[in-house]
């Protein structure tokens, strides 16, 4: 079957992917207030359209730098396994420490959704988000739910359905750094390119070369190493 | 006018309000703070301190975080308000 697609959901910790994860795929994947509760990667499926959606829960993280096994786990899936969509899901209550991860995950790969979750509690505080422009500014698909009570579903599997059929496409912000940065950049990033091609964004590995991110190179070496073998 | 007054985050008494003005601090610690939310401009709340003064609970974000001396004490910011 050719129309099986990965989904992969991102998120801080305590943003309810998992409780988005099992509203979706009818899972009881267990779910907990406690740090890195998502160990391992639970995968579940819906059927939507005559396609199957696999949907993949990665931990939750602040960050996707690597600074931990979690965010390796996360990182490495999102950016070598290449899922057909990321979804990112946000906690609509506090936006701005969640912004952090969408911006690294929009660096990282093309097709993202930002799935605004727990809609209805920050309403009730009087928080009133514009998806539309967020939607203008990030050049991905805003959606606002709430996982829990299952506001919003219909819109994101529907946005998901037109991402993998090539109705929508992703066009992600590319963030500007500052001109000695961007230079050294352009320096990079063709070398970058004539080793992992259009595999992995080249901007984003020559940003992680910048930071000196060496974990990252672990990582491609042994990929290549791999494929040297097989 | 007023200068404002620079303090170290680990110099924060209870209930004060700091407004982060530099991070001395590099690599991956760097970064880790800089994911939790102690960002430059980012108002933090000193939320409770330990017996002996380490750890200290921050309010950053919407969220509670400790820290430690080695890292609260290379934090400094703009004392805002000092909770009275």
């Amino acid at each position: 079957m050719g129309n099986e697609y990965r989904i992969a959901l991102a998120g801080n910790p305590n943003t309810g992917k998992s409780t988005l994860f099992n509203a979706l795929t009818g899972l009881r994947q267990h779910t907990g207030n406690w740090a890195g509760k998502t160990v391992s990667l639970a995968q579940g499926s819906v059927e939507y359209k005559n396609k199957t959606f696999q949907f993949i829960d990665l931990p939750g993280t602040y960050s996707l730098f690597s600074n931990s096994k979690d965010e390796e786990v996360a990182r490495n899936y999102i950016v070598f396994e290449k899922p057909d969509v990321t979804l990112v899901v946000l906690d609509a209550t506090s936006l701005e420490r969640n912004f952090n991860l969408a911006l690294q995950v929009l660096e990282m790969t093309k097709n993202v959704i930002i799935c605004i979750n727990l809609i209805d509690i920050a309403e009730k505080q009087g928080i009133e988000i514009k998806e539309r422009l967020l939607t203008n500014r990030l050049g991905v698909p805003v959606i606002k739910i709430s996982a829990r009570n299952k506001i919003g579903f219909p819109l994101l599997l529907d946005t998901i359905d037109r991402i993998v059929t090539g109705a929508i496409e992703c066009q992600p912000l590319v963030l500007q750094y500052p001109d000695e940065i961007e230079e050294k950049i352009r320096q990079i990033e063709p070398h970058v390119r004539a080793i992992v091609g259009d595999h992995v964004s080249a901007r984003w590995v020559a940003l992680r070369l910048l930071d000196g991110d060496e974990s990252l190179l672990d990582e491609i070496n042994r990929l290549i190493t791999l494929k040297g073998a097989s | 006018m007023v200068q404002p007054k620079i303090i170290k985050l680990v110099d924060g008494e209870k209930g004060n309000i700091i407004k982060i003005t530099d991070l001395q601090l590099d690599g991956v610690m760097r970064r880790r703070l800089l994911d939790l939310g102690f960002i430059k401009g980012a108002q933090v709340e000193v939320v409770r301190k330990s017996p002996l003064g380490d750890p200290i609970a921050f309010r950053v974000s919407q969220t509670t975080i400790a820290l430690r001396k080695e890292e609260s004490s290379k934090i400094e910011g703009e004392l805002i308000s000092n909770g009275e």
